[in-house]
């Protein structure tokens, strides 16, 4: 059983891997890390609520990141009226599907789907490609329908896929390594949006095991100790 | 106090003695035998798993809505707005697999020590029933939340039956009660899953029970133990189940539950077996994904399935090798004609060919949550290749293996050098 369990547990399944060829960036993301959270989710009302909505995750619940209620309102909530209500967006889908081929998916649990390293590859490997609608195109996730949302900030670069090669167009307002750290951010962000209950899930974890395994385990073993002495 | 409940009780015992005679029948005079071992947890375990499933489901409920437009979003409301929703649909999600991983635990139990021989063929045919509905549960109560594999697994699943000759397509549609996979088809898998087929597992699980409790239960020696009676007519290698099973089952589930509680709240996903993570997007019809794979419990059959090949471009060659793969469980106790229960005095004919069979098992199971290009291609050629894939070869190695194991033990457990099995059980 316990043999069993470890190598299920050591065994990722690579549902993904059949998309992704390109090889994928291990996301230094750190959950616990408020401030980087908070950045994140800045980042993802500036540069992403215009076209993704998250509708399944409320505004008021950004306080879990360290937030007031008005700090909420004030830098966070552009499209919406009361804190308590989700992130959504006023972009209607078939117009956005007209423009962009395909409408932006909700990015509610985008990071479940995809997994943290896919976002944070994909994020940082757009490239200029003037065969595609928007002159952009990316190099984990081929021909896709959106543009570079953070081109002003990564700079333009170009991508020989055969060679995997880059090479720099222009600059961005970012260096590589502050660039870097911004997508690091965001992809908190979207792993913490993914599953909001994450961290008190863990924490309830650790007491549950303390309950079974220090206190449980022993009574019930010395019970059947117990009763099993006349047993011969 | 302790007066006043004594006459209570009296009050109620003797307007219905049944209570205290089916405990005293089930439990407190009910005589196992005393060498149970570590595979005789299994049982309990899927009571309580069964358990938990249905308490957990019955709050789910109470949150989700099973409608094609609302359901995925219900499952993320649970998640997100339901005080401690998302513990319920982890108890479930992960209830679900644990479920499989001690059904197949049990069933592997009865395989070891012979307790599907004679006399409880019914008890092991009752077993099979629970398998194949739980089968049917696990199947209807993926397609609820709505994603992208609930929606395509439901349709490839629903599809087989649309191979079956004749009948099939009328059938297929009957099932979903639409063309495609659709709110109707949800409707009804919801209804299904939620009383229909819980309804028929509590009265199986009775049955399967009671079998048991008239016959006795078997054990690691697989030898009679009613043929040892002492002078006040007990078996004298038996032991009441209460309180000694009882307590030593309590040790069973909270070291299960350990377990359990360690997956739920940390790997809740478990790599994408236990939540595959394509069914993180919302089902769209219009869009097949690339690689659809079943939960992992289904995968062994499904790569049977797959290995297959085709005749005269129907796949129903492929659906009828997986039917009779879950069917042929029912057979097993006539299948088998050696002289002894257990494998600790069969020979090692009957060792090789089981251990076969787990290492087929799983190995079809591993397969059937890849693609068929996973162990890439044969780099010659040749005319009675019909496809180059190695995994999809191996399968069919696999499959004969499988079939094997059932279609010839009538000769190999009859041909088998056993052991010397000993009057009384020994510790």
């Amino acid at each position: 059983m316990k043999k069993l369990l470890a190598i299920v547990l050591l065994v990722p399944a690579s549902v993904l891997a059949a998309e992704a060829s390109y090889r994928l960036d291990q996301s230094p993301h750190e959950p616990t890390d408020l401030v980087s959270l908070q950045a994140g989710a800045r980042t993802f009302v500036n540069y992403c609520l215009g076209c993704h909505g998250m509708q399944y995750m409320r505004y008021n619940r950004l306080t879990e990141l360290g937030l007031t209620e008005q700090q909420i309102r004030d830098n966070l909530m552009f499209s919406a009226d009361k804190v308590g209500e989700t992130m959504k967006i006023a972009l209607d889908p078939k117009v956005a599907k007209q423009w962009f081929g395909v409408a932006p998916p909700d990015l509610s649990v985008v990071s479940r789907s995809r997994g943290a390293d896919w976002l944070y590859t994909y994020l940082r490997t757009f490239y200029r490609d003037p065969k595609t609608p928007t002159g952009w195109n990316n190099a984990v996730f081929e021909n896709v329908g959106m543009p570079h949302a953070l081109w002003t900030l990564q700079g333009e670069r170009a991508y020989d896929r055969e060679k995997n090669q880059w090479r720099e167009i222009s600059k961005g307002s970012y260096s590589q390594v502050e660039y870097d750290m911004t997508v690091r951010d965001l992809v908190n962000f979207l792993v913490y949006v993914g599953e909001p209950a994450a961290a008190n899930r863990k924490a309830i974890g650790i007491w549950s095991l303390f309950v079974l395994l220090l206190i449980l385990f022993p009574l019930t073993y010395w019970l059947k100790r117990e009763y099993w002495k006349d047993v011969t | 106090m302790g007066s006043r409940l004594q006459a209570l009780w009296g009050w109620f015992d003797s307007r219905m003695p049944s209570v205290a005679e089916q405990w005293r029948i089930h439990a407190s005079e009910y005589y196992a035998p005393k060498n149970f071992n570590f595979w005789y947890f299994f049982g309990s375990l899927a009571m309580l798993v069964l358990a938990i499933q249905i308490v957990s489901g019955i709050f789910l409920t109470m949150n989700y809505k099973p409608d094609a437009t609302l359901a995925f979003g219900s499952v993320e409301y649970i998640m997100r707005d339901v005080p401690a929703g998302w513990l319920l649909r982890y108890v479930h999600s992960t209830g679900a697999s644990a479920f499989f991983i001690v059904v197949y635990l049990h069933m592997f139990r009865a395989m070891l020590y012979g307790s599907h021989r004679e006399p409880r063929e019914l008890v092991w045919i009752f077993g099979v029933l629970i398998y194949l509905t739980l089968m049917g549960e696990a199947f209807f109560g993926y397609l609820l939340p709505w994603g992208q594999m609930s929606y395509w697994g439901a349709q490839v699943i629903v599809n087989l039956f649309g191979s079956i000759p004749f009948i099939g397509p009328d059938l297929a549609l009957w099932i979903r009660g639409d063309y495609v996979i659709s709110d109707a088809t949800l409707n009804r898998f919801f209804a299904l899953h939620v009383i229909a087929l819980p309804l028929v597992l509590l009265g199986l699980v009775v049955a399967h029970i009671l079998a048991l409790h008239d016959v006795g239960s078997n054990n690691p020696d697989g030898v009679d133990i009613k043929k040892f009676k002492g002078a006040d007519g007990k078996p004298l290698d038996g032991i009441p189940f209460h309180p000694y099973y009882t307590v030593k089952d309590l040790v069973g589930a909270v070291v299960f539950l350990a377990i359990f509680c360690f997956i739920m709240f940390f790997v809740p996903e478990m790599g994408g077996y236990f939540l595959e993570y394509n069914n993180f997007i919302p089902a769209d019809p219009l869009k097949t994904p690339p690689h659809i794979a079943p939960v992992w419990y289904f995968t062994p059959y499904y790569s049977i399935l797959r290995a297959v090949p085709p005749l005269f471009n129907s796949q129903f060659p492929g659906v009828l090798a997986m039917g009779i793969s879950v069917i042929i469980f029912f057979f097993l106790p006539w299948l088998d004609r050696s002289p002894v229960r257990s494998i600790r005095y069969r020979g090692w004919l009957y060792k090789s060919w089981l251990a076969a069979f787990v290492v087929v098992f799983v190995i079809l199971g591993y397969l059937g949550v890849k693609p068929t290009t996973v162990l890439g291609q044969f780099g010659f050629n040749a005319f009675f290749l019909d496809t180059k894939e190695i995994a999809t070869w191996l399968a069919r190695l696999c499959t004969i293996v499988y079939f094997l194991f059932f279609f010839l033990m009538p000769w190999y457990t009859a041909r088998d050098r056993v052991k010397p099995v000993p009057e009384r059980v020994l510790h």
